[in-house]
């Protein structure tokens, strides 16, 4: 009985401390965003004395957050809105029809989850230069939402293989069309799904890096992510209060996103990883 | 008649993901794999081709080498740490009905945060030796003469590979705590009227029924490893003087910086291999599995 105490305390002790670690360097910034630079450096592990508001108003001026922030939902809203497009009818053909060729569409987006954005990226930049694309927000949408393809794809599948055949065999008979009966029958059996995949498709494209970084040329095309990393770059930002305050404001939308859909994002991570 | 109208509508509802997908994924892949066998510096209409050379010269380079080496470590370390502390917190969490929830949360918190703003955090705050929690701990004056960890020739890789690790664990966690939970009943109650043991109960129960679950994620550990960019970019750009390379940094610099696209696209397609090399040995482990 007395070792299986100490088991539990160990067991606690062990749960507590992962916690820790992943809240730690969270803690330094909620702490040091409301410090100045001084305070900072004498303690980072302190709690602000004096609340120190400026840091918000300069990371938001330095990082140019306004059109960092505007772009970045723009850029989130449109690559979510193509992925949904494009999934829904590709996962419902995957997930419900038979038909010939269908084998190799499955596997063809199967190998598209994996492969290294690397091997495409250089000759699209070759391409989306010619056309003088480098610097449109829409182009960077389009490829981001080509990165979430597959995944998105293979995941209304299982989705809409959950969708019983006889409701759609019976609204068929009913002289239904094809897009009567998507939107009738097919949709509220997977609006898990689409609520799924959209909300990955969010969290990747609201915290996109390597594709921004290539594409977004011109401080006015810069996503807040890009705008933040200007922030730490160039030469007045030593400043560790601002950066904190700045990484904060940044934080701060993708938290609550988060905390309000995170059964939504579980399962997405678990859906394609786990078989039932 | 009417089936083959059936399968053109069919073709009509798969073609804007194949569309958008095949223009942004597969043709510029032939293109990075046919511009490797060229000299091609990325915007000039010259292009030659040059066979294996780009390769043979890559194989060659000292920072190739570099990349290589601190992509191998960067995957044993991925293999190892968020391996075991991920099925670890999952074994933890399994039995805690109550508190299963809200730590998941809890753990999950680094995994949807930015790559750029956790590399940031990082780097300031707590890499940071003139201002950041190193500089603090120095100053305690204890002993301790720490400096950043991101400079160091040797453990820059694994300081950067730390943020990585500090970001993904809790992605493994989750999908071992999912597969751990779908461990038929039966089995389990038959271990402990045998009075197994928790260990016992852990090797002869749980593992053989997510082996599958782990193989698919320890294969997937590996294709990402070949393929780290974000961290190192962030964090170093692959400096002190190439230390912290990865071939993803490599062939970057190649074409953006030194305008080599011939080489960064070999480079891209040997990442590429890796990741294909690893996806075989999964297939080929998979179907004996079944076989047998």
């Amino acid at each position: 009985m007395k070792t299986k105490k100490i088991s539990l305390i160990f067991q606690w002790i062990l749960i507590g401390f992962m916690v820790l670690v992943a809240c730690f360097p969270l803690y330094l910034v909620v702490i040091n965003a409301f410090k100045t630079h001084a305070a900072i450096v004498e303690n980072p592990l302190s709690f602000p004395v004096d609340i120190y508001w400026e840091n918000f108003a300069k990371a938001w001026r330095t990082g140019s957050f306004g059109t960092g922030f505007l772009n970045s939902i723009r850029l989130t809203v449109v690559t979510t809105l193509i992925v949904l497009i494009a999934s829904v009818p590709a996962g419902y053909v995957l997930g419900m029809k038979k038909f010939k060729g269908m084998r190799a569409v499955q596997v063809y987006f199967l190998m598209a989850m994996t492969v290294p954005v690397q091997l495409f990226l250089f000759p699209l930049y070759a391409t989306l230069s010619r056309l003088g694309l480098i610097g449109n927000i829409y182009a960077v949408c389009f490829i981001i939402a080509a990165m979430n393809l597959p995944l998105a794809v293979m995941l209304m599948r299982t989705f809409f293989m959950k969708v019983p055949v006889q409701l759609e065999e019976s609204a068929r008979l009913d002289g239904a069309n094809t897009m009567q009966m998507l939107r009738y029958v097919v949709i509220p059996v997977v609006r898990p799904g689409l609520i799924t995949v959209s909300v990955l498709t969010v969290l990747n494209s609201w915290n996109e890096y390597l594709i921004s970084t290539t594409f977004l040329q011109g401080q006015e095309n810069f996503t807040v992510m890009l705008g933040y990393l200007a922030l730490n770059g160039g030469s007045v930002t030593f400043d560790q209060g601002m950066k904190m305050a700045g990484a904060l404001m940044i934080i701060g939308p993708v938290l609550v996103f988060f905390l309000a859909l995170q059964q939504h994002f579980v399962d997405g991570l678990t859906n394609g990883a786990v078989k039932e | 008649m009417r089936t083959s109208l059936r399968k053109k509508a069919y073709i009509l509802l798969l073609l804007p993901a194949l569309v958008i997908s095949v223009s942004v994924v597969l043709i510029p892949g032939i293109q990075t794999i046919w511009s490797s066998l060229t000299d091609w510096n990325g915007f000039s209409a010259e292009k030659h081709f040059v066979g294996l050379a780009n390769y043979v010269e890559l194989f060659q380079d000292r920072y190739f080498h570099i990349a290589l080496k601190n992509n191998i470590i960067w995957m044993v370390l991925f293999l190892t740490i968020p391996v075991v502390v991920g099925m670890g917190m999952a074994l933890l969490l399994l039995y805690r009905k109550k508190g299963r929830n809200i730590l998941q949360m809890i753990f999950l918190i680094p995994y949807v945060l930015a790559p750029v703003v956790t590399a940031m955090i990082f780097k300031n705050i707590i890499y940071n030796p003139t201002s950041g929690l190193l500089h603090f701990i120095n100053e305690l004056n204890i002993g301790l003469d720490l400096s950043n960890p991101l400079t160091n020739r040797q453990f820059g890789i694994i300081a950067v590979a730390a943020v990585d690790m500090w970001h993904f664990w809790s992605y493994l966690m989750i999908i071992y705590l999912a597969a751990l939970r779908q461990t038929p009943q039966d089995q389990l109650e038959a271990a402990r009227l045998d009075g197994a043991s928790f260990p016992q109960l852990f090797f002869h129960v749980y593992l053989p029924n997510i082996k599958q679950t782990v193989w698919l994620l320890s294969i997937m550990i590996v294709i990402f490893s070949f393929l780290a960019f974000d961290y190192v970019n962030l964090l170093t750009q692959g400096g002190p003087a190439h230390y912290t390379e990865v071939l993803a940094t490599l062939a970057y610099t190649s074409a953006f910086s030194q305008q080599d696209l011939g080489m960064a696209s070999a480079i891209s397609v040997v990442m590429s291999g890796f990741g294909l090399i690893a996806s075989v040995i999964y297939i080929r482990l998979t179907m004996r599995e079944e076989r047998e």
